[in-house]
């Protein structure tokens, strides 16, 4: 265990920035959703009311999760939290559990690190520290935030201790899906996949059921411990297991194999490049075609899910609060509009999501000096850069496309245009990443800055009763509500010059500008 | 004769860094050039400036007669580079990228991309993650030696393989010069650049100090002579140019400035000679003689 300190020093060096803002954004968002709640729903009455219409509503179940105390104002309000939320806090243990084992193995920093006065195993304890302590500090500082909103003692802390839950888990996921793979990307996309897995299978067990179902799945365990609703700290001690038992299967691993290499064994690939394989375009398309296929897998998934949900909603309206809900949405038909018009907005950010994080690699090929190989050959800076936006933008659509797929096959109806609607706005955070690359390749992340900003304007906007020029700034204002809405053109055309306008000044200013 | 690559008074900056200052660089058609400075002495930036991938901040450059910024693309076509670090894409194979970069050069010639692949032992079928430092390397050199271009840039192309790679390398380069191409070679393997070059440009704190053919720059230096004579030397001492005299009775070891020859050869046959050697300046020396001693 020599050397462990100094490498989590480094590590906390490195991530200065990203952690802070990763605890900043969660954070934030769990106290926005308080707020947001107490303005809408400020006696129990109401609440109560609230809440059995999200429990009567299986896919919003199926979505967050079941609300365990409906009176709660903490149980109701963090309902989001509970669901999206601890899969996002996953996502941070997972991510860095594996920047800090395979990534810098793969970088062949780990084997300089190695040489020093450093244990076998200081790099992946040194990671789980890291991580840990990070989930610690983030459940600490969001209990802090909630009692500050007034929300009770017990309850805050638990949700901390939830969100601890599902960090460590996934932190122990991510250090032993890092021992399988030699690519960190790989071993993110393990990680990813089982969080896909088990979110799913939480939703299931608590839908459907069996309800055991939701307590193999780490996210349905976090939800488990009933923040604001009776709370049971021993299931913590559960997610604390996985992650042991996970991280210990790591060690076990990493004391087998030699630095370097992966459990799943590198196949040996063509001697020749195929006919794909010919210009930057084909590059670009064999670089991006794992994360493109993967996440249209997903999106299909997500699509079915949502229209097998809507397609079922009508057989629901039970108890007298759905039903006078119903009529409020206009119907069944109008309910199940409203619904899919919702998940697939969703759907149109999550592609977003994928769009920056596709446009980025610009800036990743240029600091990894893989641009250099490439431009110092036949091909111009614009064709270059174009081949990689080409892909991203047909990755966009190809992506939405498989939502608007799934959602058709089980929904009945024909949802491909409803979700392609979505295009248009998912393209300008596209052109937002170019325009960084272009201008300023070191803020290439500002496509993530915006993205949150125009998320957190179409969350708050409503309630804060912005005005309305700040609303029109996100794009996703101006989509249309498919299925139901009306569709107009213009601004799904205008919100196309603009993403395209952005992606042009962006190659304008990467024309001119040095090789960073 | 043209000139291949033309830069003059090449200025660029990082910041309040100075990467280059004023360099100038003649490559004439069909020679190999050295281009020799220790590390951050600014061969990088300026071969990045070459290919149109850093505007320079003062100065002009010329690459095969096409402005190496605005006409970098067109240029391209009839370049090759290796760079000094090699960056490939993990997931691909060392084969698929020799072919990729081939294809956007529009110059594959693939009788020649499989002898390489012989004479420098390379499996095409690694993904290049599993690949060592020197099979990177090898993947560059086999990508840019099998495109048939008329000018190769090569920024410390050795750096990572073993001596018997290394002599391959010298007989790649040799039959490239044979086949009339230009050969920019920026090294600090002094070595390599005395076998292999025409002509050298020592860079220095971004600019050259000093170019020219190796006998060009041998005239700066020392040579260094040893002598048995027939009598006690007398005089020589006084000569100028004489550094590092050592007399023990007949026998006599100094070294002399390279344009002060004459005179102490006079000086010493006076006295009569009754064995002489003498060593030319390496290039080592040379290299020190511009590094070491600060004008």
């Amino acid at each position: 265990m020599t050397g462990v300190w100094p490498l989590v020093r480094l590590a906390l060096r490195r991530d200065r920035v990203m952690i802070p803002v990763w605890i900043a954004a969660l954070v934030g968002m769990s106290v926005t959703s308080v707020l947001g709640t107490v303005g809408l729903y400020p006696d129990a009455a109401s609440r109560t009311a609230a809440s059995a219409g999200i429990n009567g509503v299986p896919s919003l179940v199926a979505l967050y999760g079941r609300i365990y105390d409906p009176a709660s104002l903490g149980a109701l309000s963090m309902i989001k939290m509970d669901g999206l939320g601890t899969a996002f806090v996953a996502i941070l243990g997972l991510l860095l559990a594996v920047r800090h084992t395979r990534a810098e193995e793969e970088a062949g920093r780990l084997e300089l690190v190695g040489a020093g006065v450093v244990g076998r195993y200081a790099a992946l304890t040194a990671a789980l520290i890291v991580a840990v302590g990070t989930s610690l500090a983030l459940g600490v500082v969001t209990a802090l935030s909630l009692i500050a909103c007034g929300l009770p003692v017990a309850g805050s802390f638990a949700f901390g201790a939830a969100w601890m839950g599902a960090g460590i888990a996934f932190a122990g996921i991510g250090v032993l899906a890092a021992q399988l793979t030699r690519s960190p990307r790989s071993a993110n996309a393990i990680g990813v996949v089982a969080l896909g897995a088990v979110y799913l299978l939480r939703a299931v067990g608590d839908t459907r059921g069996p309800e055991w179902l939701s307590w193999l799945s780490p996210i349905g365990l976090s939800q488990q411990i009933r923040p604001f609703a009776g709370e049971r700290w021993w299931v913590f001690l559960i997610l604390a297991g996985i992650a042991a038992v996970f991280s210990a299967g790591a060690y076990v691993l990493h004391g087998r194999r030699d630095l370097g290499t992966g459990l799943l064994p590198d196949r040996a690939g063509p001697a020749h490049a195929d006919r794909l394989l010919h210009g930057p375009l084909g590059l670009a398309w064999r670089l991006h075609r794992g994360s493109v296929l993967g996440w249209a897998a997903a999106f299909f998934v997500l699509g079915a899910v949502c229209g097998s949900i809507a397609h079922n909603l009508g057989g629901l309206a039970t108890t007298p609060q759905v039903k006078a809900m119903f009529e409020a949405l206009g119907g069944e038909q109008g309910l199940t509009n409203a619904f899919l018009a919702a998940e697939l907005s969703i759907g149109g950010i999550t592609a977003a999501v994928y769009g920056i994080q596709g446009a980025m690699r610009l800036h990743s090929e240029e600091t990894s000096l893989h641009m250099e190989s490439l431009l110092s050959t036949g091909v111009s800076r614009v064709r270059w850069a174009l081949s990689h936006i080409v892909v991203v933008a047909l990755g966009c659509t190809v992506l939405l496309l498989a939502m608007g797929l799934g959602a058709s096959l089980t929904d009945g109806r024909m949802l491909l245009g409803a979700a392609l609607a979505q295009l248009p706005a998912t393209l300008v955070l596209v052109g937002i990443t170019v325009a960084a690359f272009g201008f300023v390749p070191r803020f290439s992340a500002l496509g993530w800055a915006a993205l949150v900003a125009f998320v957190l304007v179409g969350e708050l906007g409503p309630l804060l009763r912005l005005s309305h020029w700040v609303m029109d700034l996100s794009p996703f204002t101006h989509l249309p509500k498919l299925p139901g809405g009306v569709v107009t053109a213009t601004p799904l055309v205008w919100l196309s010059v603009v993403a395209v306008g952005f992606a042009a000044a962006g190659l304008a200013a990467f024309r001119q500008r040095d090789m960073s | 004769m043209t000139d291949a690559i033309s830069a003059s008074g090449l200025r660029k900056h990082f910041g309040r860094t100075r990467a280059l200052d004023g360099l100038d660089l003649r490559v004439r058609t069909g020679e190999v050039h050295g281009f020799l400075g220790p590390n951050g002495s600014g061969k990088t930036t300026t071969l990045r400036i070459l290919l149109g991938l850093l505007r320079p901040d003062g100065g002009t450059a010329t690459v095969l007669g096409g402005d190496a910024w605005r006409d970098a693309t067109s240029l391209h076509r009839r370049l090759a580079y290796v760079p000094g670090e090699v960056a490939l894409w993990p997931n691909l194979t060392g084969g698929e990228v020799i072919d990729l970069l081939d294809r956007l050069r529009g110059r594959s010639n693939p009788g020649r991309r499989k002898e390489l692949l012989e004479r420098f032992d390379l499996d095409p079928t690694k993904r290049t993650r599993a690949y060592s430092k020197g099979n990177r390397q090898k993947v560059a050199l086999v990508a840019a030696l099998a495109s048939d271009v008329e000018l190769l840039l090569l920024d410390e192309p050795t750096a990572g393989l073993d001596p018997l790679m290394e002599a391959e390398f010298r007989a790649c380069v040799e039959q490239e010069r044979d086949r009339g191409r230009t050969v920019l070679l920026s090294s600090h393997i002094l070595s390599e650049v005395e076998a292999l070059c025409d002509r050298v440009s020592i860079i220095r704190d971004g600019r050259v100090v000093d170019s020219g053919t190796l006998s060009d720059l041998r005239h700066l230096t020392r040579t260094a002579i040893t002598a048995e004579l027939a009598g006690p030397p007398n005089g020589l001492s006084t000569l100028p140019g004489v550094h590092d005299l050592d007399v023990q009775g007949d026998r006599v070891r100094l070294e002399v400035d390279s344009d002060k020859l004459d005179a102490v050869l006079a000086s010493l046959t006076s006295t009569g000679v009754r064995s002489l050697t003498s060593q030319p300046p390496t290039l080592e020396e040379l290299f020190l003689h511009h590094y070491a001693v600060r004008p």
